[in-house]
């Protein structure tokens, strides 16, 4: 990571105007879009337009020819290209060929991806953006720093102060009195422009045709008053047919801005007359820039089915705190990332990628379905590939992937880290790894590890059997909670057992674009859990569960390792997660609750992995209340914790505030204990309240069960 | 039809339009004409009335409305509409769903007093009151026209500090006058 890009990221965090508004709306956003979203089902509509543009993006050349025709048939001009500086040339050459001095814009962020601004403005013409928000940064010569909201970085009193500088002195820092201000100016600039240039959301090839939303009305003024009328779209923008344009409607205003739809929808099929009656020139660049290379990769042709709502910016913990300025790019967040390294140059995303980490929230919300926390994955891994591994992550990779190795040295620093061990917590660690506690305490690695304690437990004789896979913080760092696991599963009649060869989980080396270390780890990992003969296989740790349910599958499946995915599959099949396979264990009556007890408040916190790829939010929830305990919800409990496994080493300065969110709404329930699924929420959550001195204890739900059953 | 136009009075006014109900063309006219004269229209600049000819008017004497509230034009050009208060046009249909006004905007009169004054009366007949989008587009398809208009609410941003302001380059007001009496529409 270069130091600039460091500096931009501590820049971000420490403007309090840009993180106090991001995070106010990214809170307000959440409540008011599932408001807009009321009556319709946004599974229904979403699954609808990933299908219509995913049928779109597998047949960009047939929609384009069959717009062009459509369009063309009326009277309209369709250009396409690949190349960027053809289609500035051309609107340059349009421009000069009808003397064209002025041009107002409304927004298109197709048009920043090709910088077409500055390239007309060095050729003498004057551009005026008048979306409001692009009006303010552009007069700040700044970029948009969010793809909806370009301006929200910036206060009324810095808005007024540009106005002052740049269009004319003493403006007040009066909202209501600042938008009629640039109502006045713009007001102007669009009567006289020759010619307007827009953007459009979508373009409909059966009936060649144009929607564009707006909410200021500028979009309609451009398209109206000015006698040339240009649309650059981007050719992801086509879909087949005109009914297409009903799902994207409803959830572009709904997901963009929570609005049932927006002030003003155009819908333009050709030219129409200008105000002195003649026929107005309608141009439509149809802009490639890579879009047709992205459809044929099969992994990123589902971007194409982004709507640019920007609602994955919205719910982004990361997004909320560093804005878009980060990103140093046109587009923005987790959408903002891939187009990047597709628009822009791959390695253009190297720094970027690893803002995300992994929570998934995007993916929840996606009008598109995208998987943009995957895709992001994928980046990662191509650019590991292009440039290699640094030294470091290969040292890391290659004592991970020795499991004698591994746990040799994780057995050391138990030893050595003796002097520094006070209450179960690290509080102060030498050298460079005294950056890694400092908001938060680390647990101190267990004298005895699992592995080794393992045999020493003793267990009923069972008709069934479990094998548990403990993954590294439960065996290393908290094996007392593997206990509980194997206390409450003895209950249910299942004996449970320790393979010895099973190592990491591979999620450190995957989440790091090293697929081909995951993978490795993957085969030992199978080995060793196929070898015994039992009914189950469990996990106490979401990301390591998916790791054996989901991602050792997918791992081989991108690596075209086809002959190691029955067995794959095979363990998949047993792999369940501590609170399902006990929630399930409950139903069948083979656990039950001790009657009558009350054991008073705990609030939940959702892990990433266990709630949005294993979608078991309710289990560990509807376990703790049969227990006894009162559930007393917290704020945004499914929003991640920060931990993000290596993420919080990567990147402390945006986990740290990510997690002091979590640890107010946990306080803010007044609640005693917070309960998780997850060791690494636990690591993370107990370190940061240890730090901060709260006494709120912080438990994994097999603990908090195993002394509750019968 | 009580139940659609009530979904769309809802819908419309929480996107900050003023929703008006009459039961003939001459109460609808009545309340119109009251409206310019209480806002101010004037035979001067900035205070114009431009009202786009529509099937509202078939039969109505314009030159002596015209000559009755001075400064009403149904002369609409580009510079009159830009130095209008008040700009007025009939819709061709409203949509409940999202309490939408839609029509089919292909001669820019149309456009230029929905979109350049700062009041916009919108005359819609309330027979015309559709359920929803696919509704919608049963009736106007792009096929027939080559400018489609919705509009919802008035001219809006929120583009600084988030607050919602009303009025941006289109109309700061959006007045729906909703006539029962059928066969003043195409």
């Amino acid at each position: 990571m270069r130091k600039e890009f460091r500096e931009s990221i501590n820049t971000a965090l420490q403007n309090p105007n840009l993180t106090g508004a991001l995070g106010r709306f990214s809170e307000a956003y959440r409540v008011s879009r599932a408001k807009a979203y009321e009556g319709v089902d946004f599974e229904a509509v979403r699954t609808q337009i990933a299908e219509r543009k995913g049928y779109a993006a597998s047949h960009l050349d047939e929609l384009t020819d069959r717009f062009t025709e459509n369009m063309e048939s009326r009277g309209a001009k369709v250009f396409r290209t690949d190349d960027p500086a053809k289609v500035r040339e051309y609107i340059l050459d349009l421009a000069r060929k009808n003397d064209v001095k002025t041009i107002v814009k409304s927004k298109s962020m197709a048009s920043e991806e090709i910088h077409l601004n500055p390239f007309l403005e060095k050729a003498g013409i004057e551009v005026r953006e008048t979306d409001l928000g692009e009006w303010i940064v552009q007069l700040a010569g700044q970029r948009p720093s969010h793809m909806v909201m370009p301006a929200i970085h910036l206060t009324k009193e810095e808005v007024a102060g540009i106005f002052s500088d740049k269009v004319e002195e003493g403006q007040p820092p009066d909202i209501k009195k600042l938008v009629t201000f640039a109502r006045g100016k713009l007001r102007g600039k669009f009567l006289a422009a020759e010619m307007g240039i827009t953007g459009a959301n979508i373009a409909v090839a059966e009936t060649g045709t144009l929607v564009i939303v707006t909410n200021e009305g500028n979009a309609r003024l451009v398209s109206t008053l000015p006698k040339i009328h240009v649309a650059i779209v981007g050719i992801e923008k086509l879909v087949a047919e005109f009914a297409d344009v009903v799902p994207i409607l409803t959830a572009l205003p709904r997901s963009a801005t929570a609005q049932l739809l927006t002030s003003y929808l155009s819908i333009i099929s050709g030219p129409v007359p200008n105000t002195d009656g003649t026929p107005k020139q309608l141009h439509i660049i149809l802009m490639d820039n890579r879009r047709t290379e992205m459809s044929h990769d099969p992994k990123f042709k589902q971007a194409l089915q982004c709507v640019r709502c920007a609602s994955c910016l919205n719910v982004c913990p990361v997004f909320r705190l560093v804005g878009g300025h980060v990103f140093g790019k046109i587009y923005t967040g987790g959408i903002g990332t891939i187009l990047t390294a597709w628009f822009d140059a791959l390695k253009a995303s190297d720094e970027i990628q690893s803002l995300c980490i992994q929570c998934g929230n995007c993916t929840e919300m996606c009008p598109g379905k995208i998987d943009i926390p995957g895709l992001i994955l994928e980046l990662r891994r191509r650019i590991a590939v292009e440039k290699g591994q640094t030294i470091a992550q290969k040292a890391i990779f290659s004592v991970v992937n020795n499991r004698r190795l591994f746990h040799s040295m994780l057995r050391t620093a138990s030893l050595a880290q003796k002097p520094l061990k006070k209450d179960g917590f690290i509080r102060h660690l030498p050298f460079f790894l005294s950056d890694m506690t400092e908001f938060r305490s680390l647990p101190a690695i267990a004298d005895v590890p699992l592995r080794d304690h393992f045999t020493k437990i003793e267990q009923p004789e069972c008709k069934e059997k479990a094998a548990f896979y403990s993954g590294c913080l439960i065996d290393f760092a908290y094996p007392e909670m593997g206990e509980s696991v194997i206390k409450i599963l003895n209950k249910a009649g299942i004996k449970v057992t320790f393979p010895e060869g099973q190592t990491c989980c591979g999620a450190p080396a995957r989440f790091s674009g090293a697929y081909e270390v995951a993978a490795k780890n993957a085969e030992d990992n199978i080995n060793a859990l196929l070898t015994e003969d039992v009914q189950y296989v469990v996990s106490a740790c979401p990301t390591c569960t998916v790791a054996l349910k989901h991602d050792f599958i997918a791992n081989f499946e991108s690596l075209g390792k086809t002959e190691s995915l029955p067995h794959a599959r095979q363990l998949a099949a047993k792999v369940y997660d501590f609170s399902s396979l006990v929630k399930k264990l409950v139903e069948e009556g083979r656990l039950t609750f001790k009657q009558g007890k009350e054991l008073g408040k705990v609030t939940y916190h959702d892990s990433c992995h266990l709630k949005r790829t294993l979608r078991a939010s309710e289990p560990p929830r509807e376990l703790l209340t049969k227990a006894g305990y009162e559930i007393s919800e917290m704020y945004e409990a499914d929003m991640c914790c920060g931990m993000g496994g290596s993420y919080s080493l990567k990147l402390p300065e945006i986990s740290a505030p990510i997690l002091e969110r979590k640890l107010t709404n946990i306080k803010d329930t007044g609640a005693a204990t917070v309960a998780m699924d997850c060791p690494g929420c636990v690591m993370q959550i107990r370190g940061g309240l240890d730090k901060n001195g709260a006494k709120i204890k912080v438990e994994h739900t097999a603990q908090l069960l195993a002394e509750e059953l019968e | 039809m009580q139940a659609t136009f009530d979904q769309f009075k809802l819908r419309a006014e929480a996107v900050s339009a003023e929703v008006h109900r009459f039961p003939t063309r001459s109460a609808a006219l009545e309340f119109i004409l009251t409206y310019l004269q209480e806002t101010g229209v004037a035979d001067s600049p900035s205070c114009y009335a431009v009202w786009a000819d529509c099937p509202f008017l078939r039969g109505l004497n314009k030159q002596q409305l015209a000559a009755n509230v001075p400064g009403l034009t149904f002369d609409v050009t580009r510079e009159k509409a830009a130095a209008s208060k008040i700009g007025i046009s009939q819709l061709d249909w409203a949509m409940a769903s999202t309490g939408s006004l839609v029509q089919d905007s292909a001669p820019v009169e149309r456009r230029l007093v929905s979109t350049l004054p700062n009041i916009h009366i919108a005359i819609v007949e309330t027979s015309r009151i559709l359920p929803d989008m696919p509704a919608v587009f049963s009736k106007v398809h792009p096929g027939r026209t080559n400018y489609i208009s919705f509009i919802t609410g008035p001219s809006r941003t929120a583009d600084i500090e988030r607050v919602l302001t009303i009025g941006v380059h289109g109309p700061e007001k959006l007045i729906i006058v909703f006539v029962d009496e059928t066969g003043s529409v195409n």
